[in-house]
C-alpha cells in the first residue's frame, strides 16, 4: 500500500480535506470518500463522460483525473449546480423536457452542457451537439437532451 | 378474416377533455431525484462494515476445470471469504425450462467471462488482488463460436454429455397449409437473412448489495425483476422466501439486460451471509459485457406466396438462434422470433420452424423487441423485395394485407385496438414517401416499414393462476396518497404512470402522491419490468385501486354533505356535487371524512390478463391484452465512395393507444428509434478466436448525438378497450421497423442489398463492387445450414365462428 497523500479539495464552494493513496481518481475520491454520488461511473475508461465534473469551469472525465491533479482547483459537481434559490436552469429544463429518462448520464450532461453554456449563451444546434458528444445516453435518443440545452439557453439569455 | 366481437370494458371510453392529469405532458415525478444527483443508483449505497465483491471469471470458451485453489487469496490480509462453484451448487435460470446456470462454474466453464470464483475483501483492490491468485488449471475443449460451427455433429457438447450438435431448443408449427398456399401463389419468393448479435449497454453497469441480518437477507440490486429475483435466491441459498428481500433500486437503463438472476447477485448474497457483513458487487464496464443476455444472433429464411395483385397466400419462417452458453430467456425468444409476423398481416396460412443453439458465448436474452426485431427486419426487407417483383408500391402492398382492428392472426391471436393503417399514412404523407421513393438522386434514399408489438405478455413466466400485478392505495388522514407497486422504474416513467393514473381516478395532483415500488417486502406483486408490461397490468391494477378508493371517499362524503352518492365528482383536488359544484369538500378535508366514516383507508386492485393463449404447444408466446403498432420512414444518404451511411430524418407513427404522459411516449419513441439506428448500422458483438472483440465502449460502437438524426414522431390513439385509459406499450415496439426501413432506404439510395444488420461501410461496398462487376448486388448470407426439423404440429387457423 503506498503512502497516503493529504488532499485538500474544493468542491462546490466547499474545502475538504482527504487523506487517499495517490493513484485515487477524482470519481472515487468524490463517490466514496466525500459521498458525493451524483457523479456516475459508467466506463472506468473515459468513454461515456457519465462521470463529467467541471474543473476550474471546464469539463474533466473524473475518471482519468487523479484526486491529487484536481488539487487547489475548483471542482463542480452535480450536486453543486442547484442553489438555495433552486434548480440550475439546465436542471429545470432536463426535468420539465424529460431528457432525463434512467438518469443516470444526466449528472455528466449537464455539467457538459453547463461549461458550454457558460462559454457560449446561445450554442447553435451543431455546437451543442460537438460539445455533447462525449457524453452518451442509451434512453434518449438525444432528442430531448438538446431541446433541454436549447430551452435553458433561451431562459439564460433572457435572464441577462 | 375473423371478426372478434369488440371486449366489454367496464367503462366507458373517456374523452380527452374529461382528463385533468392523463394525457398531459407532466414532468416526471422522480425528475428532480435524477437532475440533482440525488437519486440512489445501486452503486450509491453503502453500509457500515462493507465488503466489497469481486468475480474471477473464465479466461477460457469451452473447458474443464481441472484444478481450483483459492488457498493463496484465502491468505491474503482483508479477504474475507472466497466461494466456488461447489459452495452454490444448486441451477437456476430465468424460465422453469431452463435452470441451467450455476452462480459460479462448476467442473467447467462455458464461455470467456463465466464466473468460476469469488471474493469478498475490505476494499476493492484488496479483493482484485486474491481474485488475481486464485490458481486454476483447465482442460481446452473445442468451442463452437457460430451457428455452424454448433451445428457440427461431432464436437463436444456445450450441455450434457457426448457429442453435439449443440441444440437448445426446437420448434415447429403450421397453421393452415403452407405448401397449398405456395402452391395457389402468382408468385413465390425466398430470401435469407442474418441478424448480428448486440448488447443493451445500459449506462449504468450491474450492481447490488447484500446484506444479512438476524437470520434475514436483504438484496438491493438494479434489476427489472425484483420478484423473479426473489424466488430464485430463494431457491438457490435454500431459504425460505419469507427470510429474503429484494429492493430493486432506480435502474440506470435496462433494455432487457437487467431481466435475468445473475450470478453477482447470488454471490452477494451468499459472501453477506458467509461474512455476516454487506457485500457491495459492482461489475465493470468488460463484466457487463460478459453479463450480457444481448440480442440473439439469428439465421433467418424467409419464402412468402402472393397472388399477382399483391395478397399474402402463405408465408414460411425458418429461424436459427445463436443462443450462447445458456438458456436464459431463449426458449421464448425462439418463439417471439416466429410469434408476430402475423401481427400486421393476414396470412391464410404459415409455417415457422426454429432451433436455437448453444455456443460458446455469453448467453443471449431478450433485449427491447425480444425475438421479433430479427424476422421483423428479414420480413419487412423481403416484402419490399416482393413489392419491387411484382411492380407494386411497398406502401401499397402493407395496406393490402394490413391486420384489421379487432380480429385474430393466423396463429390465434387475439388483436383489439389497431391503428397500423393510420400509422402508415401519417408516416408515409409526413415524409412525403411517395414523391422521394425512386426518385431521389443517387446515394440519397426513403425506406418503410410496419411492425407490432406486445403489452405485456400474457402469461407469466412460471405457470400459476395468480394475479400479474396488484397495488394497494393508502390514503391518510391529511389527504395524502401513497401508493405501492412492486414495478421497478428503469428508467421509462412507470412509477410516474401509476401516480398519473391514480392521481386523474381521485381528482388530485401527482404531487399528492408518493409512489413506493419494487420491494418485496413493502409492495404487493407485480412480475417486473420486461415485456412492455408495466403500463397496461400495474397501470389497470392502479386503476382498480384508485376506483375502489374513490368510491369509499365518495360514500363518506356523500354522507358527510347528505347528497347521493351518484351525485358526486372528484376534480381539482375536490370532491363536489356535479349539479351543485360549490357544494363540496376540498380533498383534505374528504379524507378526513373519509377516514372517520370508512376506515381504514386502503384500498387493493389487481390485474391478471385474459387466457389467449392457442390451442398448440408454444402458444403461451405471443398473445398479449393488446398490440401495439407502428410505421417508421427513414431518410438517409449512402456515401457510394466510402459506403457511409448518414440517417437524415426519421418519421415514426406509433399507435400507443392512449398516451398516459405524450411526453413519455415520445421519449421512448426517440430512444427506441436511437437504439435501432445502433443495431442497423454499428451495434454488434463479434469474437475472434473465442475471445469477445468489444467489452469496452471504444470497440463496442454505439451512437453518439452527432450520428443522431431528426426524428418526427407521431403518436396514433387507438384507445384500447382494455387499456388503463386505453393505453399501450410504447417502450419497445417503435423500435422495430426502423431497422428494416434503413435496409430498404440503402437499397433506395445506391441499388444494393444488405441482408444482414448491421449494415456497416464494408458491405455496402462489397455489394457495390459485385454490382459493378454485374453481379448480384447484394451481401448477405448465402444460405442456412442443413438441420433436420421435426415435422411442424399442424394448427388450423381460427374458424369463421370463433368467439
Amino acid at each position: 500500500m503506498s503512502s497516503l497523500a493529504l488532499v485538500e479539495l474544493v468542491v462546490n464552494g466547499e474545502p475538504h480535506g482527504v487523506a487517499i493513496a495517490q493513484q485515487r481518481t477524482l470519481l472515487e475520491v468524490l463517490r466514496e470518500d466525500l459521498d458525493l454520488t451524483g457523479t456516475k461511473h459508467g466506463c472506468e475508461l473515459g468513454e461515456c463522460g457519465a462521470c463529467t465534473v467541471l474543473v476550474d469551469g471546464e469539463p474533466h472525465l473524473s475518471c482519468l483525473t487523479l484526486a491529487i491533479e484536481a488539487e487547489g482547483r475548483e471542482i463542480t459537481t452535480v450536486e453543486g449546480l442547484a442553489t438555495a434559490d433552486g434548480l440550475h436552469p439546465l436542471q429545470s429544463a432536463f426535468a420539465e423536457l424529460s431528457a432525463a429518462q434512467c438518469g443516470y448520464c444526466t449528472p455528466g450532461m449537464l455539467l457538459t452542457a453547463k461549461a458550454l453554456l457558460d462559454a457560449n449563451p446561445a450554442p447553435t444546434l451543431d455546437e451543442t451537439k460537438q460539445a455533447l458528444s462525449g457524453n452518451l445516453c442509451r434512453c434518449t435518443g438525444y432528442a430531448k437532451i438538446l431541446e433541454a440545452v436549447s430551452l435553458a439557453a433561451g431562459r439564460m439569455g433572457s435572464r441577462r | 378474416m375473423t371478426i372478434v366481437e369488440k371486449p366489454r370494458t367496464d367503462a366507458a371510453p373517456v374523452e380527452a377533455e374529461e382528463l385533468s392529469v392523463v394525457g398531459k405532458p407532466l414532468p416526471k415525478v422522480d425528475a428532480e431525484p435524477k437532475v440533482t444527483g440525488r437519486l440512489r443508483y445501486a452503486d450509491d449505497l453503502r453500509l457500515p462494515r462493507m465488503l466489497v465483491g469481486k468475480l474471477l471469471r473464465s479466461t477460457r470458451p469451452h473447458a474443464l476445470i481441472r484444478r481450483l485453489d483459492v488457498s493463496r487469496a484465502l491468505a491474503l490480509p482483508g479477504v474475507h471469504a472466497v466461494l466456488t462453484g461447489k459452495d452454490l451448487p444448486i441451477t437456476y435460470g430465468i424460465l422453469p425450462v431452463s435452470q441451467d446456470e450455476h452462480a459460479l462454474a462448476l467442473e467447467k466453464v462455458r464461455y470467456v467471462g463465466e464466473p468460476v470464483a469469488a471474493v469478498a475483501a475490505i476494499d476493492e483492490e484488496t479483493a482484485e488482488r486474491a481474485a488475481g491468485l486464485i490458481e486454476i488449471e483447465y482442460e481446452d475443449l473445442p468451442a463452437a463460436m457460430s451457428i455452424p460451427e454448433a451445428l457440427v455433429p461431432d464436437t463436444p457438447r456445450i450441455h450434457g454429455e457426448g457429442d453435439g450438435p449443440n441444440v437448445d431448443r426446437v420448434a415447429a408449427l403450421e397453421f393452415g397449409d403452407a405448401e397449398a398456399g405456395f402452391l395457389e401463389a402468382d408468385h413465390v419468393r425466398e430470401d435469407v437473412f442474418f441478424f448480428s448479435g448486440n448488447a443493451h449497454m445500459a449506462l449504468e453497469e450491474h450492481s447490488c448489495l447484500a446484506s444479512w441480518d438476524a437470520g434475514k437477507l436483504t438484496l438491493w440490486s438494479s434489476t427489472q425483476v425484483p420478484h423473479y429475483l426473489h424466488r430464485t435466491l430463494a431457491k438457490v441459498l435454500e431459504l425460505p422466501a419469507s427470510r429474503i428481500r429484494v429492493v430493486a433500486v432506480p435502474v440506470g437503463g435496462g433494455f432487457g439486460g437487467k431481466s435475468d438472476p445473475f450470478s453477482h447477485e447470488l454471490v452477494a448474497a451468499k459472501l453477506a451471509m458467509a461474512t455476516n457483513r454487506p457485500v457491495k458487487f459492482t461489475l465493470t464496464r468488460e463484466e457487463s459485457f460478459y453479463a450480457h443476455r444481448g440480442r440473439h444472433p439469428v439465421l433467418m429464411e424467409v419464402k412468402s406466396g402472393f397472388t399477382a395483385d399483391g395478397r399474402i397466400t402463405a408465408l414460411s419462417f425458418r429461424n436459427m438462434l445463436d443462443g450462447g452458453a445458456f438458456g436464459s430467456f431463449g426458449a421464448a425468444t425462439t418463439y417471439y422470433t416466429g410469434a408476430l409476423q402475423g401481427t400486421t398481416y393476414r396470412l391464410p396460412a404459415y409455417r415457422f420452424e426454429a432451433v436455437r443453439l448453444h455456443t460458446n458465448k455469453p448467453p443471449c436474452g431478450p433485449k427491447r423487441g425480444h425475438g421479433t426485431p430479427q424476422p421483423r427486419f428479414a420480413l419487412e426487407c423481403h416484402l419490399d423485395k416482393v413489392a419491387e417483383e411484382l411492380g407494386l408500391d411497398p406502401v401499397e402492398l402493407r395496406l393490402r394485407n394490413a391486420i384489421e382492428p379487432f380480429s385474430q392472426t393466423v396463429n390465434h391471436l387475439r388483436i383489439t385496438s389497431c391503428g397500423l393503417v393510420e400509422c402508415i399514412e401519417q408516416v408515409v404523407e409526413a415524409s412525403g414517401f411517395h414523391e422521394k421513393h425512386g426518385r431521389l438522386p443517387y446515394g440519397r434514399g426513403v425506406g418503410f416499414a410496419v411492425s407490432a408489438y406486445l403489452s405485456g405478455a400474457g402469461l407469466p413466466i412460471y405457470f400459476n393462476d395468480m394475479s400479474q400485478s396488484e397495488v394497494q392505495i393508502k390514503v391518510d388522514r391529511g389527504g395524502g396518497v401513497t401508493v405501492y407497486s412492486m414495478a421497478a422504474d428503469i428508467g421509462q416513467g412507470s412509477t410516474s404512470v401509476l401516480a398519473y393514473i391514480v392521481a386523474e381516478v381521485l381528482g388530485i395532483v401527482p404531487e399528492d402522491i408518493s409512489v413506493v415500488t419494487a420491494d418485496t417486502d413493502l409492495t404487493p406483486i407485480d412480475l417486473g419490468s420486461y415485456s412492455s408490461r408495466v403500463t397496461f397490468m400495474a397501470g389497470n391494477a392502479a386503476l382498480d385501486a384508485a376506483r375502489k378508493m374513490r368510491d369509499l371517499v365518495l360514500e363518506a362524503a356523500a354522507e358527510k354533505l347528505e347528497v347521493d352518492v351518484a351525485q358526486l365528482a372528484t376534480a381539482g383536488r375536490r370532491v363536489f356535487d356535479r349539479d351543485d359544484p360549490e357544494r363540496g369538500l376540498e380533498w383534505e378535508q374528504a379524507a378526513h371524512v373519509a377516514s372517520a366514516l370508512r376506515a381504514p383507508l386502503v384500498t387493493a386492485g389487481s390485474y391478471r390478463a385474459p387466457q389467449l393463449a392457442g390451442p398448440y404447444k408454444g402458444s403461451g408466446v405471443g398473445p398479449s391484452p393488446a398490440y401495439s403498432f407502428t410505421a417508421a420512414v427513414v431518410e438517409l444518404d449512402c456515401d457510394p465512395e466510402t459506403g457511409m451511411v448518414a440517417v437524415d430524418q426519421v418519421w415514426v407513427a406509433h399507435d400507443v393507444g392512449r398516451a398516459i404522459n405524450p411526453l413519455l411516449v415520445v421519449g421512448q419513441t426517440e430512444g427506441s428509434v436511437y437504439m435501432a439506428l445502433g443495431e442497423a448500422l454499428m451495434e454488434e458483438v463479434t469474437f475472434r478466436d473465442g475471445l469477445p472483440q468489444a467489452t469496452s465502449l471504444f470497440d463496442y460502437k454505439s451512437p453518439t448525438v452527432l450520428e443522431m438524426p431528426e426524428v418526427h414522431t407521431y403518436l396514433v390513439e387507438s384507445i384500447d378497450p382494455e387499456g388503463p385509459f386505453g393505453a399501450k406499450e410504447a417502450g419497445q415496439g417503435p423500435l422495430l421497423p426502423v431497422i428494416p426501413a434503413v435496409a430498404n432506404a440503402v437499397y433506395d439510395a445506391v441499388g444494393v442489398r444488405i441482408d444482414e444488420v448491421p449494415i456497416t461501410p464494408d458491405k455496402v461496398l462489397r455489394a457495390l463492387d459485385l454490382a459493378e462487376k454485374g453481379k448480384l448486388g447484394r451481401v448477405g448470407p448465402k444460405g442456412m445450414p442443413a438441420f433436420d426439423f421435426p415435422a411442424p404440429y399442424r394448427v388450423e387457423p381460427p374458424g369463421e365462428s370463433l368467439p
